[in-house]
């Protein structure tokens, strides 16, 4: 029965992470949460084969998973006090009931719990991610392990020292309280969204492991702003990644060659994630308290709604990166908004700003700076000095595909190039 | 769960001594709060790294060198152990001593029990 697999297929992708969170929290062990999850899934496909799919999945497997666990601990004299705890706590919220169809926010707490445990700032950033990929989104230590290029045993190895360190150093399974929830929720994000620009980064050779965590990344922010809808940045996130990742297709051409937004083939860019994107920000940005996701989704709006590279709204764009500079006062937004003001006003004007930033000396060894001087200075139609930049620009910079890719532009400057 | 405080100080800055400490504002208010909500479970102000003698031992002989056993920008000025219910609480103990707020650092580490 084909679809006895695709409901279990389909289950693990929704309730992995709720099964394994609901666990962690009856069990206080996230060896045994993991393992009694991986067991209730592989019973699924027997039970629900001999006794049908039943009604609420989610429910049968933290049910079978908690049960499994329960025995587990029964059998293990250490595991009294856990015992104790987890049979109250099961008896707290009732047997599975399948004809039960009502509200799941307690359970969905446990994923949010997860979540912020997960991404602790007392954890290394590697590890949160890695975390957050085995414990909430399921997958596999040599998935995360080819996903971040790191051998299977390095991973399995920061996954084991991460889980160590929660347990050894006291590290709460919560959601923080209110006075720690701002700065903590802005870490739960900074880890969605480096899983996405991890996923977004891999051009060429497009394996689908990493692409597919941006797929991941998108499904956490979506969970996320499901729990915390109250919050304009966790909207603002997922419109951000949303309005990335409908142009994700076309930032590589067949031969895996950058393709700069100019270029893109906005007819191939994916509209219901734009819209969906474009109505995310505007129900975050009602809220009247802006914050770096909502800008940059913003900034990624007026990219993806204009019809042409021409209709940009250049001047709304620079506009965005001086507020965005606000929240994130780096010189990398500093430089972009040079290229905005470069095509808002006059490549001199832009000029201008990247001569204030090569004064500084902020960005000394960041390949963008000569890039972008090197692409006003071709717009602006010194050629020469265009040259040189992009020369400079060469010498920095280290991916294969951007360095392809300033090579054709160099070779664009020459006469009949 | 307990947890040991290492309270490190900048080499060069301000040694107070027990007798400053208690009368230092900046500390008195902390050290109530620790007191009344009876955290702490020992510690100690160590004198400055200066005053340290290492003992290394190599087959019979005894190596002594002045000076802590690894130079650094910062020194560990003091310990202090604590006891509270998880590290959260252990961090925000820590991002409040007055020497952390003063431009040193506060490592946290759980005791092995």
């Amino acid at each position: 029965m084909p679809d006895v697999e695709e409901a279990v297929a389909a289950a693990f992708r929704e309730e992995w992470g709720q099964v394994v969170a609901t666990l962690i929290r009856v069990t206080g062990d996230w060896d045994l949460a993991e393992e009694c999850a991986q067991d209730a899934f592989a019973q699924a496909l027997d039970r629900w084969r001999r006794d049908g799919i039943p009604r609420r999945p989610g429910a049968w497997l933290t049910t079978t998973a908690r049960n499994r666990a329960l025995d587990v601990l029964r059998r293990e004299a250490v595991g009294a006090a856990k015992l104790r705890e987890a049979a109250v706590l099961g008896r707290d919220e009732g047997p599975y009931d399948p004809e039960y169809d009502g509200d799941d926010s307690g359970v969905e707490d446990d994923r949010l719990r997860l979540l912020f445990t997960c991404c602790h700032p007392a954890l290394p950033i590697e590890a949160r991610v890695a975390l957050t990929l085995r414990t909430l989104a399921g997958l596999t230590t040599p998935e995360i392990a080819r996903a971040f290029l790191v051998p299977e045993a390095t991973m399995a190895q920061r996954l084991v020292r991460a889980k160590k360190k929660i347990r050894n150093a006291g590290i709460p399974y919560r959601v923080p309280p209110a006075h720690l929830l701002p700065e903590r929720t802005t870490g739960v994000l900074g880890v969605v969204y480096l899983l996405f620009n991890e996923g977004y980064a891999a051009t060429s050779g497009a394996d689908l492991v990493r692409t597919n965590l941006c797929a991941e990344a998108i499904r956490l922010a979506r969970v996320l702003a499901r729990l915390m809808p109250d919050e304009p940045e966790v909207l603002g996130l997922l419109a951000l990644l949303l309005l990335h990742d409908a142009r994700r297709g076309t930032r590589v051409d067949a031969d895996g060659e950058l393709v700069t937004l100019e270029d893109q083939d906005r007819t191939a860019w994916d509209q219901l994630e734009i819209d969906e994107g474009a109505a995310l920000l505007e129900t975050a940005l009602r809220r009247g308290r802006p914050g770096p996701y909502q800008i940059q989704a913003a900034i990624a709006a007026c990219h993806t709604t204009a019809p042409t590279a021409a209709d940009t709204d250049w001047a709304d764009i620079a506009g965005l990166y001086g507020e965005l500079e606000r929240f994130v006062p780096s010189a990398v937004v500093r430089l972009n908004r040079a290229v905005a003001v470069g095509m808002a006003e006059h490549p001199d004007a832009g000029l201008e700003l990247v001569a204030e930033l090569e004064r500084s000396g902020e960005l000394a060894d960041y390949h963008l700076l000569p890039a972008t001087r090197a692409d006003l200075l071709r717009r602006s139609g010194r050629t020469a000095e265009a040259a040189e930049a992009y020369g400079r620009a060469l010498e920095l910079v280290e991916n294969a595909a951007e360095r392809r890719f300033l090579e054709r532009r160099l070779a664009g400057l020459r006469p009949g190039g | 769960m307990k947890y040991v405080l290492l309270i490190c100080t900048p080499v060069g800055g301000e040694e107070l001594s027990p007798a400053e400490i208690a009368d230092d504002p900046r500390f008195t208010s902390y050290i109530e709060e620790v007191r009344g909500r009876d955290l702490m479970r020992g510690g100690a102000r160590l004198r400055p790294s200066s005053d340290a003698t290492t003992v290394r031992v190599q087959g019979d002989e005894v190596l002594l060198s002045d000076g802590p056993f690894v130079e650094s920008k910062e020194y560990v000025a003091g310990i202090d152990i604590i006891e509270v219910a998880d590290l959260d609480e252990a961090i925000s103990l820590a991002s409040r001593h007055p020497a952390a707020l003063a431009g040193g650092s506060v490592e946290v580490r759980p005791v092995w029990e």
